[in-house]
């Protein structure tokens, strides 16, 4: 087989307790507090704060710079020709010198405060996506079950992306426009109060257009981003399960349904650039007949007598100015539209608590008494129940003895794998507490509750890096004897020495095909790097073969001899080790004695046990 | 195998032309090229009308403003008005002209790529991430029909602008057009030369953003590994490298964008100048009409976005040629060769059932001086038989099994059906003969019904029932709308056990003569196991079955055994028989040291 670059490693198991149809987690809509997402934009730019107040003036500035043009143009037609035909130069010198210093002062002005607002941005978005992974990190497994990895991933890429987009080009570019705005109706203002009344009124009609084209791109955009999105699903799931497509013959169907998906993306991208197309004519109507009244009046005037040629003309030049950027004021709207709705979807996110938090005051664990390696674990009182009200594990007293083996054996949906979770402090129990040596787990903090237990899962995922980088996940700085050290113990060296640079090989280069099995071998690997007192196996060896068992359950017999370990197995042959058995059975121990014990009653237990051995003569 | 690209993030050659990586749109842009045409005239066209309205705006002045003659000046207004209305229907027009058609070239590309890709061999999808192919069939696709509807139009409508601009400013006034003229050059210079620049800067930060999502990605699919080890410390560390290095790479291309936009901003500023103080001077020595220093002024301020926009429009075509570069370079991979290859034999009576001879195999990515998985597999099942294959953990049973639907093709050897040759039969008919559970039960985004029934065309809803009785799964009746239930990435996520039952229904729903299981019972705890076991028998009784087993309970399935070692079938036999006679077996399926398998062997009979 082959090691599986972007497909998702089954989605943890779900699916036990029901969920109640209209789950918030399904829809990709996680409940996001008032107000949140503009608090979560105020929080990223406080820092920053001064820096923000240094570009608002560097773009005042840069802006005055930049509409002193035609101003300047009007003073030397009106001024300026006059002056000259009386021989004196210094109003067109003035002139001259003005228009230099203001283009020089627009361009570095605008340079510092590109920049500026890249430090601004930048800053912003590296904290935003640091924000995004810690807390992704800190929020526990429960809820990474529930909130898939590819909606984790999307906020931290698409989201961000879209905010990124937003404050690189669109708010600078947005404020652009309404600074020009504003500052081009005083000039008009300023030069001819009336042409610049004209002006003013001529954007009623302009603010209808763009407040129209926002309501109606809201609905086409929205159309189009699902329909890209079930484009997307389908796309990614036919090439992720490509084996049963091709294996089934699927490839027609899929591109009968694919053409219907597709067709409706074309329908609703058309209808996106047709509104583009209404907007653009609209505005461009309503701007150029605005420009063609003004430029009439403001002749007519200047023909009677009214008003000076070189202002008509600066009127012109601002004008123009004035009714550009309408056509991109309504991709600046859209950009402005998807990051607003992006910052409230990782407002959502980070407005998830940790279900399992960290204690304010952790406590540390007892010293252990020399040569005890294992630790004692008690559940007293447990209950879990899932919050959406299953009960999986119904009230329960256990004590596991430090330094034993306690086999877990039962159905799918027995309560297993919840029982190994809680011991992790994977979740917390609903009532009760699970205790460490007398200590709450609640009550130890992270690093110390990880260094003491580890559990190993069914799922063995590799993370990019070389095989060595994965083992020494378990403890990070061992040597690289330590590391084949424990690979030897637990039977991996062999493949491992066999994959094209050994224990150097990218797993997820070429050549680094390495089977569910041998990814299983090398979470053992890592485990017994780890050298925990409390070692928690759910599954962990569902894929290896009897051979690559055995060994692991040698290693566990000599490298974690004393430690206390919690097996989880659909296999009886795993239980062997054991030095205790609990039979599960809709949450509850329904048998619990030595293998020895168990096998010889008549129990299920004794009923599993014997057709297992059967099989094997 | 054909297939030439070997990973998945293969950057294409430096220096290719850019040119001719476009021109490869041809026959997708072939079907709409009228449209296309035509939005380009109907572009030039309204860029020409607005180079047109300062003429007009210089009448007005030089005219009826001159003369001192107010009702003049109404006829001016007039053509303003009818210029600007012409011109903002003609954008119009040239968008219409196009939105349809180039959403339509959008969708035939994906629906082409999508095709292409379903029948790419099995080998090629395991060197491609899925995300990589899904980048090629949104993201530059989208591209490729922006620089359609904007840069290429755009490239020829202001390149014609600029020249026709020009023309009217030169045949005003040559000397002020000359001064206008000067910093076009250096401009159309600089701005390529950044552009260069700056995408290479962009494609550097897209990288670290596919770097800095992976780490996301592995962060959340791996977080029982994190929180297990407690390894978010080191996480965190790697995550904060990796995206402080994203934001050096972004304040780079911050600053050369800054610069250049410095650039474009000046540099025709400064030539306006110049312009202004030269034609004040000509209006005052009475050279020149205060209207066509007016006209001058509007055309330089109409004609500075076509010259600016030449440097990123270049870029944007840049940007698209890589995009077309890398859509091709998955299109351009041979799909499997789709016809018989050799004739079909007449089946002698030895040649019924599955038949495997010399089959050999190796990875098309393999070093070339690495083992061939495969080396010589001979085994023979025969008609209604159902044979285990056992073998250590990566000794190449699934990549056996892939081979029989041709989903890997043997590099050597003949594997036959019924006598039949597999390459001599359609992919359709073979896989049709063929049904297969893969170790990986993937579902798909439908119901539970549609799910099981793609195993077989034509089945109905008894056939379904039956299939899932098989499989043991009986979970379906407690789902909320039963087999009518969604699952898969947008429905209901079910378990390993569950979706491995279904897979395995799947495969069985269709009575196919030739049934592959792979691993087929691993997710499922014992209880359920027994009773899937129990059904299957009867299923297999009557079809020709290959079952990869880890397992005694999985082999006693089967009527004999084949162990694969070292590439090779290195024995078969029953169960029993391998028990007791095969060391390698013996180990295999009880786990014990060979000698001290033997003793207990033959040290209790039962």
């Amino acid at each position: 087989m082959t090691t599986d670059v972007s497909g998702r490693p089954a989605a943890g198991k779900k699916g036990k307790g029901a969920e109640p149809v209209g789950d918030p987690f399904d829809r990709d809509v996680l409940p996001t507090p008032k107000g949140a997402s503009r608090a979560l934009l105020r929080s990223l730019l406080t820092p920053a704060r001064g820096r923000v107040r240094l570009a608002v003036v560097l773009l005042l500035l840069q802006q005055a710079a930049v509409q002193a043009g035609p101003l300047l143009v009007a003073y030397a037609i009106d001024h300026g020709v006059p002056a000259v035909r009386r021989h004196d130069y210094g109003p067109l010198v003035a002139v001259g010198t003005g228009y230099v210093i203001c283009a020089l002062a627009a361009g570095l002005l605008q340079l510092a405060f590109v920049r500026l607002a890249a430090r601004i941005g930048q800053g912003a978005l590296l904290d935003l996506r640091g924000r995004i992974f810690r807390h992704a990190q800190t929020l526990s497994v429960d809820f990474h079950e529930r909130y898939t990895s590819g909606r984790i991933v999307s906020r931290a890429t698409t989201d961000v992306e879209s905010i990124r987009e937003l404050l690189n080009d669109g708010l600078q570019e947005l404020m652009g426009v309404l600074l020009s705005v504003v500052y081009v109706s005083a000039m008009l203002l300023y030069l001819d109060w009336g042409l610049g009344a004209a002006a003013m009124v001529s954007f009623c009609p302009l603010y209808l257009f763009v407040r129209s084209y926002q309501r109606r791109s809201r609905l086409v955009y929205g159309k189009r981003s699902t329909a890209i999105a079930a484009v997307i699903v389908k796309f990614s799931e036919t090439m992720n399960g490509i084996r049963p497509v091709q294996a089934f013959r699927r490839e027609r169907v899929n591109e009968a349904d694919f053409r219907l998906l597709n067709e409706r993306h074309l329908r609703a991208n058309g209808a996106v650039m047709l509104e583009m197309a209404r907007y653009v004519v609209s505005a461009r109507l309503a701007a150029n007949a605005a420009l063609a009244a003004i430029v009439l009046w403001g002749a007519y005037r200047v023909a009677s007598g009214g008003l000076a040629l070189g202002v008509l003309a600066a009127s012109v030049m601002y004008l123009r100015r004035l009714y550009d950027p309408i056509d991109r004021l309504g991709m600046f709207l859209n950009a402005y539209q998807s990051a607003a709705a992006s910052l409230e979807k990782i407002a959502g996110l980070l407005a998830q608590r940790p279900s399992v938090p960290e204690p304010a005051g952790p406590r540390p664990l007892p010293e252990r008494p020399s040569g005890r390696p294992g630790r004692e674990v008690v559940f007293d009182g447990v209950r879990f129940a899932y919050r959406t009200g299953g009960e999986v594990l119904p009230r329960f007293d256990l004590t596991l003895a430090a330094g034993r083996t306690v086999a877990v054996v039962g159905s799918t949906g027995a309560g297993k794998s919840t029982l190994a979770k809680l011991l992790a402090r994977f979740y917390d129990p609903t009532e009760g507490r699970v205790l460490l040596d007398g200590v709450p787990l609640r009550e130890l903090s992270g690093a110390e509750l990880r260094r003491a237990v580890v559990m190993v899962t069914q799922e063995a995922f590799l993370f990019s890096g070389t095989v060595a980088d994965n083992i020494a996940i378990g403890r990070p700085g061992a040597t690289r004897e330590d590391i084949e050290g424990a690979a030897k113990a637990i039977g991996a060296h062999d493949f491992i020495t066999a994959l094209p640079d050994g224990y150097d090989t990218d797993v997820r280069k070429r050549g680094g095909r390495i089977s569910a099995g041998q990814r299983q071998l090398v979470g053992f690997a890592r485990a017994l790097l780890a050298d925990p007192a409390v070692i928690v196996l759910d599954e962990a060896t569902s894929s290896l073969d009897v051979p690559g068992e055995r060994a692991v359950q040698r290693a566990m017999r000599t490298v974690l001899r004393g430690r206390t370990a919690v097996v989880i197995a659909h296999r009886l042959s795993t239980v062997e080790i054991a030095d205790r058995v609990l039979v599960m059975a809709d949450g509850r121990v329904v048998e619990d004695g030595t293998p020895a014990e168990l096998t010889a009653g008549d129990g299920r237990f004794a009923a599993l046990h014997r057709a297992w051995r059967d099989s094997l003569v | 195998m054909t297939v030439t690209t070997t990973t998945t993030e293969t950057r294409p050659p430096e220096r290719r032309s850019a040119v001719r990586s476009l021109l490869r749109l041809w026959p997708y842009v072939r079907p709409v090229r009228g449209r296309l045409v035509g939005a380009a005239f109907v572009g030039v066209v309204a860029s020409c009308l607005g180079l047109v309205i300062p003429l007009a705006l210089k009448w007005i002045v030089d005219g009826p403003v001159a003369d001192r003659d107010p009702s003049g000046v109404w006829l001016g207004g007039v053509v303003l008005l009818v210029l600007g209305a012409a011109e903002a229907v003609l954008f119009w027009v040239r968008r219409v002209l196009v939105a349809r058609p180039l959403a339509r070239v959008e969708a035939d590309m994906r629906a082409a790529l999508f095709r292409h890709l379903q029948r790419l061999p099995v080998a090629f999808h395991d060197r491609w991430s899925s995300g990589q192919l899904l980048s090629r069939g949104t993201t530059d696709l989208m591209l490729m029909r922006m620089f359609l509807a904007f840069p290429l139009t755009f490239l020829l409508v202001n390149a014609t602008t600029i020249v026709v601009g020009f023309v009217i400013l030169l045949a005003q006034q040559w000397t002020l057009g000359l001064v206008l003229l000067a910093p076009v050059a250096p401009l159309v210079v600089l701005c390529w030369f950044f552009e260069e620049r700056y995408s290479q800067a962009a494609r550097t930060a897209q990288d670290q953003v596919g770097d800095v999502t992976t780490i996301v990605e592995e962060s959340v699919l791996g977080i029982r590994i994190i929180k297990g080890f407690g390894q978010h410390r080191g996480q965190e560390r790697a995550f904060g490298a990796l995206s402080e290095r994203l934001r050096a790479t972004e304040l780079g291309k911050a600053g050369l964008l800054g610069t250049l936009w410095a650039l474009i901003m000046v540099l025709p500023e400064l030539a306006i100048g110049a312009a202004l103080l030269l034609g004040v001077v000509q209006v005052a020595d009475g050279e020149l009409s205060a209207g066509t220093l007016v006209a001058f002024l509007s055309t330089a301020l109409a004609l500075r976005w076509p010259v600016e926009s030449l440097g990123f429009l270049l870029a944007m075509t840049n940007e698209t040629a890589t995009a077309a570069d890398r859509f091709f370079e998955v299109m351009d991979v041979a799909e499997a060769a789709p016809g018989p290859t050799s004739p079909p034999g007449k089946p002698g009576a030895q040649d019924r059932g599955l038949r495997l001879d010399g089959v050999e195999f190796r990875y098309p990515d393999a070093p070339p001086d690495a083992p061939p998985v495969l080396r010589g597999v001979d085994l023979h099942i025969r008609p209604g038989e159902t044979m285990a294959l056992v073998g250590t953990t990566g000794s190449g049973k699934t990549t056996l099994t892939a081979l029989i639907p041709r989903l890997h093709e043997a590099t050597a050897g003949r594997i036959t059906l019924d006598g039949e040759d597999v390459t001599a039969l359609s992919r359709e008919r073979l896989r049709g003969l063929v049904s297969v559970a893969f170790e990986e039960p993937t579902l798909f985004s439908a119901s539970v019904g549609e799910n099981v029934l793609m195993g077989a065309e034509g089945a109905g809803e008894s056939d379904l029932k039956r299939a899932l009785a098989v499989a043991q799964a009986d979970f379906v009746d407690g789902l909320p709308d039963g087999h009518r239930t969604q699952v898969g990435e947008q429905g209901l996520s079910l378990s390993g056990g569950q979706r491995q039952r279904l897979a395995l229904a799947r495969a069985v729903v269709g009575n196919p003569r030739f049934l592959i299981l792979d691993d087929p019972l691993s997710a499922l705890d014992v209880h359920t196991e027994a009773a899937v076991e129990a059904a299957l028998r009867e299923v297999l009784a009557t079809t020709t079955a290959l079952v990869v087993a880890h397992r005694p309970s999985t082999v006693l399935l089967a009527d004999r055994v084949a162990l694969l070692s070292r590439g090779r079938i290195a024995a078969v036999g029953t169960h029993h028989e391998l028990l007791h006679g095969n060391e390698e077996y013996a180990s295999l399926m009880s786990g014990h040291e060979e000698s001290e398998g033997r003793e207990r062997d033959g040290g209790s009979p039962r």
